[in-house]
């Protein structure tokens, strides 16, 4: 690897005012397992990596029990998310997700920020994160802000990010009763692969447990950016969830999907597999949302 | 950019000079001059570069020498007793064939262990993921896989595939 310097700054203003004085030739690290391949291939060459490893914020997701957010810090490893037993018991699509992550030793090291803030189009954790309504935090010079995560994905490799600013946390609003979720990668071998799609689909469901009050269906590696298939996701709204409704929905996101001729995978068999995907999360979600109804 | 870090060694307190743009596999190959950390990929994909840091499997090849200051690494040379008697998983991986070429068996070894210090009861399911990251290209897994279970409680009666064997050559 070239050379560079190494900042280790403790807090989130320490870290910025070194951003600032680099005017450009310094990048974040986080857990660095995109940010070092990169600059071994010689993609990227900053003059200096500012880790944030070492600035203190959550070691593990923290639920508000009065407000019934989720706040996941964005410096957790994918390892603390996935052996939390919080998101283990009521976040099981977001655990879904983070447990398929490249490997232990990845998911030991990456963070769930750096998976959001690498912006690629098959980001594991930012589906279910978008299926659960999920807000970015961020923090830059200007003070902080907040943006929702529908919204935070421009393009590929590209997220709503200023210079500078570092996304901190990640909020998860409170869910609604009755409400399931699971998302599945698709690829061709469980590990170590980047998904040839990822579907994520979460259902609330009405007291009678069958009618759907709020459906999500998002997709990953279906478009330049992760999206929500809110067409697909009005065809459930106030319909009974079943084989048939969900066939439709499937079929719906299937054609509101931009899929495209991959290494990984050719577009007709991507988007057939919305279709099928779509279908076989959205009956897991429902049997999870009525296991969530009997423990409560 | 040169900095001074101190950690633990395969058990030993030790401070060394790094420079910041070294990789902890770099770091632990050529300047602690301990080779039995293998580098494959180079790029986190194979994890024939795993070491432990902190009782977590890393992958050395892209973590930084200087993230290793006041961290304890453990590399396969720390495993063996100080009279050179084999730990568990390295006596199990020699007499079940789980070592073939042997490029990728510390890393193999690391993951193991890493998963049985936290989980001595892990079934093959549990295995499976922990390896997931480490590949090997003799084996096919299954002997692998064998010579992990046997140690963790939930050991198959034999081998799956005779390995082979001293007496019979």
């Amino acid at each position: 690897m070239h050379h560079f310097t190494y900042l280790v700054p403790g807090s989130l203003n320490e870290a910025i005012s070194m951003h600032e004085a680099r005017h450009g030739r310094a990048k974040y690290i986080a857990g660095g397992t995109d940010v070092l391949v990169k600059m071994k291939e010689g993609k990227l060459a900053p003059d200096c990596l500012i880790s944030l490893r070492h600035i203190i914020g959550q070691d593990r997701p923290f639920l508000n029990a009065e407000t019934g957010e989720l706040y996941i810090g964005a410096f957790m490893t994918h390892r603390s998310i996935e052996r939390s037993p919080l998101v283990q018991h009521r976040y099981p699509i977001l655990h879904d997700a983070v447990k398929n992550i490249g490997s232990v030793q990845i998911r030991n090291v990456a963070t769930i920020g750096g998976n959001l803030v690498n912006a690629v189009p098959s980001a594991d954790g930012a589906i279910p994160l978008i299926a659960l309504d999920g807000r970015a935090h961020i923090y830059g010079p200007k003070g902080d802000r907040q943006i929702d995560l529908t919204r935070f994905f421009l393009g590929p490799g590209q997220c709503d990010l200023q210079s500078a600013e570092i996304l901190t946390e990640i909020i998860v609003p409170r869910q609604a009763p009755r409400t399931g979720g699971a998302y599945t990668k698709h690829g061709r071998r469980e590990a170590m692969e980047l998904p040839m799609l990822g579907v994520g689909v979460l259902l609330s469901l009405e007291p009678d447990m069958t009618t759907c009050a709020k459906a999500r269906i998002c997709l990953g590696v279906a478009a330049p950016t992760p999206f929500r298939a809110r067409e697909a996701e009005k065809s459930l709204t106030g319909r009974p969830i079943t084989e048939e409704t969900l066939s439709d929905a499937g079929r719906i996101a299937a054609g509101e999907s931009r899929v495209r001729d991959s290494i990984r995978g050719v577009a007709w068999y991507r988007r057939e597999m919305v279709g099928v995907l779509v279908k076989r999360m959205g009956f897991l979600a429902l049997e999870r949302a009525k296991r969530t109804e009997q423990r409560a | 950019m040169a900095r001074d870090i101190s950690f633990v060694f395969n058990g030993n307190n030790m401070t060394a000079r790094v420079e910041d743009h070294w990789t902890l596999l770099y770091f632990i190959r050529e300047e602690l001059g301990y080779t039995g950390t293998k580098e494959g990929c180079g790029s986190g994909e194979c994890g024939a570069c795993t070491v432990i840091v902190d009782g977590a499997a890393v992958n050395s090849c892209i973590y930084l020498a200087a993230e290793l200051d006041g961290r304890s690494l453990l590399t396969i040379e720390g495993l063996a007793a100080a009279d050179g008697s084999l730990h568990p998983l390295q006596k199990a991986f020699v007499e079940r064939g789980g070592i073939q070429c042997g490029f990728c068996s510390p890393g193999m070894i690391l993951s193991a262990k890493a998963l049985l210090d936290e989980n001595p009861a892990a079934s093959e399911e549990d295995i499976r993921a922990a390896i997931a990251g480490n590949l090997c290209r003799c084996t096919g897994y299954i002997q692998i896989i064998d010579s992990i279970k046997s140690v963790c409680g939930d050991a198959p009666e034999g081998p799956r595939v005779v390995a082979w064997r001293d007496e019979e050559s």
